[in-house]
């Protein structure tokens, strides 16, 4: 079975998030990126997989920039077995949206043959929350969303979702897409052997026509505005000065 | 802290890796292995795994095939959170894989880069004894030829991982010579008959790596067991010592940078006169020269690390000695200033700056002492 991961290349989870000065959106120029991640655990569940002998191949596929090939490279390093780059944008602001590169990726599937897709539940930048979702609907594939655990049985997936108040097992048929939270496991450090082997795996670089997708934008960014500043707190000496702090503002 | 922007996401992803292991395992262990003296088992099988034992070998002889550069930037993401643990990565490099790389035979390569390149394995460098320091011309340890092998008489002292080293490269005296002359570079397997391992000395710092003297009673080591030629034994390494001081640069480098995250850590949260400390001015410019430095010695290291991956040897023994006496002070300087932050609480054992001020001091003084280094430049620049 090969298994397809997806993987978006994000601004760094440590970069403190600017917005540029027109509103118009963050400011990516010469900004740290790397990779989103929940991409990072779906990449590390599909190295397991392979260890396990459930997979055969491990492809990971990045849609955006050119730059994304380092991202790639990350994913290479740390065992996935080649990458597909598919060039959808020249400018690193301009974000593909989640159906165009939903419809990248089921060509994507249906040209490698892949029998299942493991992506990360959303990115950490925009948090769509949407790919998994749209791919499976374009593919008519089983989905598993939030999944921290899975098990491949046979003709069907096993995973166990988060979901609000708890955990959720279900059962789904293969092939399937399933889209991995952050308690799935760690993934491992790229080490130094693999980084080096990662620079002879195949890398294939493919644009969006390639696919016949159209890219362009469906939806409008309006705003985009920083978060307000939190207020200093204040510390108070008892308990009954809290109780009388909260009674004066009115929330008790 | 910013990356170099002169480094490729390859270096950066690697930094990273390292950076994240570093953190995790080696940061909850550090005090541990300063107070125990002693490195815990699980210690080698991380590093291996990531490659970083092994880092220098080449692929030809199976090893991961990295530079000098990736070499000290592991070494600085380790030494940021524990500077004894740092020595083990490219352990065998100064003992045998540079020698190898430079001055063995391909058999001899092909019989023991596979063995480094498993990344078990450690190996130490015979050097000094008690009698000699920064001045080798009075080595002696002698090896006597004697049919295929040599017979090898004499003591070393301070001998830092020779208690677990696999292989030591000792210096014993060939023939008569002044100077450096007549000294010849021999790989001695532990364990061979005739080799005494002492007991190991008590340090300020680096603890958790050995020091030992070593004895040599009619050792006997195989004749191919000579790196280089005979008599060109001090020669050869020196010519090691150019690509292993950036190295210990890089630990000095690491040393430092973990002091100043740990003192800006501090000064943020500590409040004295109603603010933060890091306010103040006194600690405010405190903190910021120490980050200058930091900033020069990273600089400098990568300058360093650029010529020798680059093939260049012109220049490079005294280059590699600027950035080996820029970093250590660096060290010492950086890691008594956070000392300093931190007030009453960095005098205390329990603090991590208290034990990088006691790492610190051995940077000037190993590998060559800061004197040394600078007699090294000055004589670059005589006429």
């Amino acid at each position: 079975m090969k298994v397809l991961v997806p993987v978006k290349r994000v601004i760094d989870y440590n970069v403190k998030v600017r917005v540029k000065s027109d509103g118009s959106g963050v400011d990516l120029a010469n900004v740290k990126m790397s990779m989103n991640p929940f991409d990072e655990i779906a990449v590390e569940e599909a190295i397991r997989l392979k260890e396990a002998g459930t997979a055969d191949e491990v492809i990971a596929v990045s849609i955006g920039v050119k730059q994304a090939q380092e991202t790639l490279r990350t994913a290479l390093a740390m065992g996935a077995d080649r990458a597909i780059l598919v060039v959808a944008a020249d400018d690193v602001h301009q974000d593909i949206e989640p159906l165009a590169v939903a419809k990248i990726l089921a060509k994507v599937v249906e040209e490698e043959g892949a029998g299942l897709v493991l992506a990360g539940k959303q990115a950490i930048d925009n948090d769509m929350n949407a790919t998994g979702q749209m791919l499976s609907a374009l593919l008519g594939w089983s989905q598993a969303t939030f999944a921290s655990d899975l098990k491949i049985e046979g003709e069907h997936a096993v995973v166990t979702r988060e979901v609000d108040g708890g955990l959720q097992t279900i059962k789904v048929k293969m092939p399937a897409i399933v889209t991995v939270d952050l308690r799935l496991n760690e993934p491992r450090y790229a080490s130094l052997p693999n980084i080096m082997k990662a620079k002879k795996k195949p890398l294939d670089e493919k644009t969006a026509a390639d696919y016949g997708i159209d890219v362009s934008p469906r939806l409008e960014v309006v705003k985009t505005s920083e978060p307000e500043t939190r207020q200093a707190g204040e510390i108070v000496p008892d308990v009954d000065t809290l109780v009388a702090k909260l009674k004066e503002k009115g929330i008790i | 802290m910013l990356e170099s922007f002169d480094q490729s996401e390859e270096l950066q992803m690697f930094r990273e890796a390292v950076r994240k292991m570093s953190e995790k395992e080696f940061a909850p262990i550090a005090a541990q292995i300063d107070d125990e003296d002693a490195m815990p088992d699980k210690v080698m099988p991380l590093l291996r795994d990531m490659g970083l034992v092994q880092l220098q070998v080449s692929e030809a002889y199976e090893g991961p095939g990295g530079t000098l550069l990736m070499n000290c930037i592991a070494k600085e993401e380790v030494a940021r959170h524990s500077f004894a643990v740092s020595h083990l990565v490219g352990a065998c490099d100064f003992a045998m894989v540079l020698p190898l790389r430079a001055f063995g035979t391909e058999e001899q390569r092909r019989h023991f880069l596979p063995q480094v390149a498993t990344g078990n394995i450690t190996a130490a460098i015979g050097l000094t004894e008690p009698g000699t320091g920064s001045d080798v011309s009075g080595i002696k340890t002698t090896a006597r030829r004697d049919g295929d092998h040599w017979v090898i008489n004499g003591q070393k002292t301070f001998i830092t991982k020779g208690d677990t080293a696999k292989f030591i490269n000792v210096i014993a005296r060939t023939s008569e010579g002044t100077r450096g002359g007549g000294l010849s570079s021999f790989l001695v397997e532990q364990r061979t008959p005739g080799l005494t391992i002492g007991g190991a000395v008590r340090k300020m710092g680096l603890r958790g790596i050995k020091s030992v003297d070593l004895f040599f009673d009619d050792l006997r080591v195989p004749a191919e067991n000579m790196i280089g030629a005979e008599g060109q034994g001090f020669k050869n390494t020196m010519h090691c010592l150019n690509y292993n001081r950036p190295t210990v640069a890089a630990s000095a480098l690491g040393l430092a940078q973990g002091a100043l995250d740990a003192a800006v850590a501090y000064a943020n949260e500590r409040e004295q006169f109603g603010q933060k400390v890091i306010q103040f001015q006194a600690i405010g410019h405190k903190l910021a020269e120490m980050r200058i430095q930091i900033e020069a010695a990273r600089a400098l290291l990568y300058r360093v690390c650029a010529l020798a991956d680059s093939g260049a040897t012109n220049g490079l023994a005294e280059m590699a000695s600027c950035a080996k006496a820029f970093a250590s002070n660096t060290a010492m300087q950086v890691t008594t200033e956070a000392v300093q932050v931190f007030g009453g609480a960095g005098y205390l054992c329990d603090n991590p700056v208290e034990r990088m001020m006691r790492d610190a001091k051995v940077t000037q003084i190993y590998e060559g002492t800061t004197e040394i280094q600078k007699l090294i430049i000055a004589r670059s620049m005589v006429a």
